[in-house]
């Protein structure tokens, strides 16, 4: 047991939280303001993995690291735009479409990759973020080194929520944007152009999304890896659930399924991970999740056009 | 008259398909000035206005208005030049609150700040104005439906509309509602608005407009001051020929068929569940359940169709307590289910004719025998009903979704009475239908009551229940009135039973 309290006491496991919620929190933020205007984008998974993969290659050809950031936003918001071609004015499946973007996404990321750099033995390196400490503050204990001694992208994840969340509640633009995902026919009615604010809403949150992806190659490590998405677009769409659709409450859930996972890397290392197989605690976080899904999206409010294609002049 | 003339419609044309919606329609409305527009449902009124509004392109015509040629298919240019439109079915956002919905649009998106103080302020001065009571700052989905009108009309008040246009108003209001409705519309006329009301219920177009036209597939047939003309003739106007109000006979009651005694059921999200229910439905009588939507009329007719037993209390069927009650059961016990939503659950779309025809009892003798089916059988019954009930189709293997909503009816009513059912539970049988229909329908169920069956018809229209019932009840918010017989209560008095009033201190239970 004092093996537990060691864990959770040390500062490098709640450094460790924070730094494994921030792609969360960007690619989260990200689907929150897609859903918000009624367009479910399973693109997710994949346009993770172009930002990644964007971002990565344009620093590795030489760019400084902002510039990076940009690239994988550009490459975000063009996945967005056929994402939101298909499903906005077109009004396809959603589901359909996303799992399609994604596959796309994925493969021609890959696809580059190997046409780029064909013969590398190890994946090449780059200079990635270093962590600022933030004066004063990085002197608290534990919540010091935790929050304020970070990297310039962890701040901006915490940044962008609580921009996005003024936005959506405190701006006209904001209102427009959630009145399109509750009924789209009455943003209609008022004149607004639903087409317009919903592949709006989708190309910027792909655009988010896609540098939730290249925090992983550009501020968590140092190299672009397949496989190293690794899920963590379906994860926030199960945030999204979780957050009940709302940018506060979801960060609150990243951190909540970041922290578990610190923390069952960290309980592998003591005695009691030597008597469990590994796997159960690879398990864990997603069971909490489930459980935490369970418990707080009963009474969430859905967008109430999610899904639903918006065709003028129909009932 | 020689107002100014403040909107002119000129040889509107519209078709969608085969179908000619508008035909070359002239429409000029007045400064202050309320006009009808009257017609069946599909005569092309709802469409002629969306035309107006923007949200249709017309083939041929144009729209004018205060002197200026309007762009179609554009609502922002409709708004902008001062029409508001009430829609039929409502466009607001549920999970938004008032002063969000009204202020939607109003100002840039790209202005930093949504300034919400400003606009409640202002909102509430147009309600205190036009006598439009409503809390800014509620969840339009926590509102009723008469309140949700009332944000509808501060929409366009707030935009500065000089001209609204009102589809169906009434359609789902008390008569304390319309008459506050009304009172509104007189206050807006006063201040020089001009309004464009639509609607099929004439007794209210006599009292609120100046000038009715009248539209009958898709042509304006008539244009009347209403001041030189009457119900009937507005009636016949708009059928093409005299109509006949359905003869209700005399008729002996019977023994009770169906009996809820003391019925509780759980809520159903945010409609009520039944409280301390009785009622019991005797043979040869039509018993009228009249009351506003959402007020416990979807659990009691889910209870008498099997889809659940209650709570507490009994079903009690033929004097036997039903401890096992499913929608088997009911069809079994000779319940004909005419249900609410006729698209929804009265019939699966894509399935054809025979297919929905059988949807009851495609599971024995005739229709299968030792799990296989009988599809001769299948279309011989749907092809007797097509006959009987006079279902305009191409045939018994069309696809049930391209019949109109008056021929799927018809489809439903076959398979149901040709049974020869006990009890009928019929929830708002005519709704969406034209005065054709509805005469019909009208006169299958005055036939079925003449042939001994016990009939509940819930409805919101007070008029069908007062011209039909025998008894009727009054539901709100889950607990049932006493039985009032036919011509004891007049539609005031029933609509402050509906508004909730008379429940305290009275005995609820039907004797």
């Amino acid at each position: 047991m004092m093996e537990i309290f060691d864990i959770l006491l040390s500062a490098s496991f709640w450094a460790a939280a924070v730094r494994i919620a921030s792609p969360l929190i960007f690619a989260t933020i990200g689907e929150i303001i897609c859903e918000r205007a009624g367009v479910l984008n399973l693109g997710i998974e994949g346009i993770m993995v172009v930002g990644a993969f964007a971002g990565w290659m344009a620093v590795y050809q030489g760019a400084p690291l902002w510039f990076g950031v940009s690239v994988a936003m550009c490459a975000g918001m063009l996945f967005g735009l056929i994402h939101a071609t298909l499903t906005v004015p077109f009004g396809l499946s959603q589901h359909v479409v996303g799992l399609g973007v994604t596959l796309l996404a994925t493969s021609s990321s890959y696809f580059t990759y190997r046409l780029i750099l064909p013969k590398v033995p190890s994946p090449p390196k780059i200079e990635p973020f270093q962590p600022i400490e933030i004066p004063i503050l990085s002197d608290i204990p534990l919540i010091g080194e935790a929050l304020f001694h970070q990297t310039a992208m962890t701040y901006g994840a915490f940044l962008l929520a609580i921009i996005v969340a003024i936005v959506l509640y405190r701006t006209p633009l904001g209102l427009a944007v959630r009145s399109v995902g509750e009924n789209p026919a009455a943003a209609d009615a008022q004149g607004l152009s639903v087409t317009g604010l919903r592949m709006g809403a989708v190309m910027v949150g792909s655009g988010f999304m896609a540098v939730g992806g290249s925090f992983l190659t550009l501020s968590a490590f140092d190299t672009f890896l397949f496989e190293m998405v690794n899920g963590r677009g379906w994860i926030c769409i199960a945030l999204v659930v979780f957050g009940a659709w709302q940018p506060g409450k979801a960060v609150l859930g990243a951190l909540l399924y970041a922290a578990f996972d610190a923390f069952q890397i960290r309980l592998q290392q003591t005695s009691i991970g030597s008597d469990i197989p590994y796997q159960v605690f690879l398990m864990m976080p997603y069971v909490l999740s489930i459980l935490a899904l369970i418990i707080m999206s009963r009474r969430a409010e859905i967008p109430a056009a999610l899904m639903i294609p918006f065709r003028k002049g129909e009932r | 008259m020689t107002l100014e003339v403040v909107l002119r419609l000129a040889g509107i044309t519209k078709t969608f398909g085969d179908l000619v919606a508008n035909s070359g329609i002239d429409l000029t409305l007045h400064k202050g000035e309320v006009i009808a527009l009257l017609g069946e449902n599909g005569a092309g009124k709802t469409t002629l206005m969306n035309i107006l509004f923007g949200h249709y392109v017309a083939d041929a015509g144009t729209v004018e208005a205060f002197g200026a040629p309007l762009p179609q298919g554009n609502p922002r240019a409709a708004l902008e030049a001062g029409i508001g439109m009430v829609h039929q079915h409502f466009t607001l956002a549920e999970n938004l609150t008032v002063a969000e919905n009204i202020s939607l649009g109003t100002s840039s998106l790209w202005s930093g700040r949504l300034r919400l103080g400003q606009s409640k302020k202002r909102i509430r001065q147009l309600a205190e104005d036009f006598g439009l009571l409503v809390d800014v700052d509620a969840k339009v989905g926590n509102l009723t439906v008469g309140e949700k009108q009332r944000v509808e009309i501060l929409k366009a008040l707030y935009r500065d509309a000089r001209i609204l246009i009102l589809d169906e108003p009434t359609a789902v209001l008390t008569p304390q509602e319309t008459d506050a409705l009304f009172e509104t519309l007189h206050k807006a006329v006063a201040m020089g608005l001009s309004i464009v009301f639509i609607s099929h219920k004439l007794h209210e177009v006599m009292a609120i407009a100046d000038r009715c036209l009248v539209l009958r597939h898709g042509a304006l047939v008539g244009e009347v001051e209403t001041k030189n003309t009457s119900r009937e003739a507005l009636a016949e106007m708009m059928v093409g020929n005299k109509v006949e109000p359905p003869e209700v006979a005399p008729i002996q009651v019977g023994a009770t068929l169906l009996e809820l005694r003391h019925v509780s059921t759980p809520d159903m999200g945010t409609a009520p569940g039944l409280q301390d229910v009785s009622l019991s439905l005797k043979a040869g009588q039509i018993t009228g359940l009249a009351g506003v939507s959402g007020n416990g009329q979807a659990a009691l007719s889910d209870l008498i169709c099997g889809l659940g037993l209650p709570e507490q209390g009994q079903l009690v069927l033929d004097e036997t307590v039903q401890n096992r009650w499913n929608p088997r059961d009911a069809v079994q016990s000779g319940i004909a289910r005419i249900p609410e939503d006729r698209h929804h659950t009265g019939t699966i779309a894509d399935f054809d004719l025979s297919e929905n025809a059988i949807l009851e009892t495609y599971q024995k003798p005739p229709m299968s025998k030792r799990g296989w089916m009988n599809w001769s059988q299948a279309k011989a019954f749907t092809e007797s009903i097509i006959a009987t009930y006079d279902v305009r189709c191409p045939g018994a293997s069309t696809k049930i979704r391209l019949l109109s909503g008056g021929n799927m009816q018809k489809l439903i009513l076959g398979r149901v009475l040709e049974g020869n059912p006990k009890i009928i539970l019929a929830n708002q049988p005519v709704r969406g239908l034209d005065i054709g229909a509805i005469t019909y329908v009208h006169n299958q169920l005055l036939a079925a009551r003449a042939s001994g069956a016990a009939i509940l018809l819930i409805s919101e229209d007070l008029d069908e229940i007062l011209r039909l019932s025998d008894v009727i009840h009054v539901i709100s918010e889950g607990k049932l009135s006493p039985e009032f017989p036919r011509g004891t209560k007049t539609p005031a008095e029933l609509g402050l039973w509906m508004a909730g009033q008379g429940f305290e201190g009275e005995d609820n239970c039907a004797a």
